[in-house]
């Protein structure tokens, strides 16, 4: 038995490449619902234990995108999106980007049981698991339902979050889980009506590539109307605010609208570009107005027991 | 103390001509760059873990399930 070994050239990835593998866009939305998903639990968590568990699952996400992208790297080179992204470029050896996510999933989640809970421990391994495994392994190249059940990757986080104080998980969570979960497949599908060209020719069975446009907008409609209700069901459940409530329904509404002219566009993409980049706003809204809910809670609270004192 | 052979060697290598990797200028860069963001990370750790045996006080092995 003889072993040929490939010679290894010495890397010339800089720091960024590392940074760029980490999907900084995608982690800083983890960080950001997770963070919400931390303050609307019950119960106090000291800061530092805190920032710990939100650093654990950003540096999570992070290893989750990059073991993503050594994994995916055939297909990146194929598509324009991602064909500039490190290894495609050949600025970063897939080994390199293997050892970098493995070595960050195990960090992170040890830390995060070490420093705060096994149980929020436990969860943020089965995400990374379930968005390496069960989506980037075997979902996205076999299924056009890849992102809505690989979606749930991508929703965990508030739960983490929760679970980070509470120890546990409860309905409140699993609200935000599903809002995130509902709003995942609208997103993409969106987004990849006006980029099928790409995901045809790296083979990814993406719902416009093997059910075609018509069928896709239709889909994108059904999954904005159970959305849009979804996301007032925090204010509906009673653990938002009217005000959280109102913005929700405005904001599903304004979905609902532009989900309609995407089923109804007949040429070009413009409905659907405005529906991607709308979605992103209208998550962003939902949490940033459960945390505005939060803060201005507790300031109240203190300016009661502050007068009441 | 430096025996015969060492020294028939280390005369034999003035002459021999450099063999194994040498890194370029731009992988110099790299790889100092990666060892400096290594060792802040490091850093960063140590000091995390610091912190959190003080704020959790004796109980830092105590945790919830």
């Amino acid at each position: 038995m003889s072993f040929t070994l490939a010679r290894v050239e010495p890397s010339v990835a800089g720091v960024g490449d590392y940074i760029e593998l980490m999907k900084p866009r995608v982690m800083s939305l983890v960080v950001f619902t997770a963070f919400v998903g931390l303050l609307v639990a019950p119960g106090h968590v000291h800061p530092v234990i805190g920032f710990t568990a939100l650093l654990c699952i950003a540096v999570g996400a992070g290893a989750a995108g990059a073991l993503n992208m050594w994994y995916d790297a055939d297909i990146d080179a194929r598509m324009a999106r991602t064909a500039a992204r490190p290894i495609p470029a050949g600025r970063l050896a897939p080994g390199e980007a293997l050892a970098f996510g493995l070595t960050l999933a195990t960090g992170a989640v040890v830390v995060l049981g070490l420093l705060v809970n096994v149980f929020a421990a436990v969860l943020l391994a089965v995400t990374i698991a379930f968005y390496v495994v069960v989506y980037t392994m075997w979902l996205k190249r076999t299924t056009p339902q890849n992102i809505v059940i690989g979606g749930a990757a991508g929703a965990l986080p508030p739960m983490i979050g929760w679970a980070a104080v509470t120890g546990g998980v409860a309905v409140e969570p699993f609200v935000l889980f599903l809002i995130i979960f509902f709003w995942t497949p609208p997103h993409f599908w969106a987004l990849s009506l006006y980029r099928t060209d790409d995901y045809a020719r790296a083979g990814i069975p993406m719902l416009p590539v093997v059910a075609g446009a018509q069928e896709t907008r239709r889909q994108i409609l059904l999954y904005t109307l159970v959305l849009a209700p979804l996301g007032a069901a925090p204010w509906l459940l009673g653990y938002a605010s009217a005000f959280y409530g109102t913005v929700a329904l405005a904001t599903g509404a304004v979905m609902i609208a532009l989900a309609l002219r995407v089923r109804t566009e007949q040429r070009g993409h413009t409905a659907s570009r405005q529906m991607f980049a709308f979605s992103i706003l209208y998550l962003f809204l939902l949490f940033a107005m459960l945390l505005v809910d939060r803060m201005s809670g507790a300031l109240f609270g203190q300016m009661v027991s502050h007068f009441a004192a | 103390m430096t025996t015969m052979s060492e020294t028939m060697n280390n005369g034999m290598n003035e002459h021999k001509p450099e063999t194994g990797i040498r890194l370029t200028e731009q992988q110099k860069r790299a790889r100092r760059a990666r060892s400096i963001a290594i060792a802040v990370s490091l850093g960063v750790l140590v000091v995390l873990f610091y912190i959190v045996t003080l704020v959790k006080g004796p109980g830092v092995l105590v945790r919830p399930l």
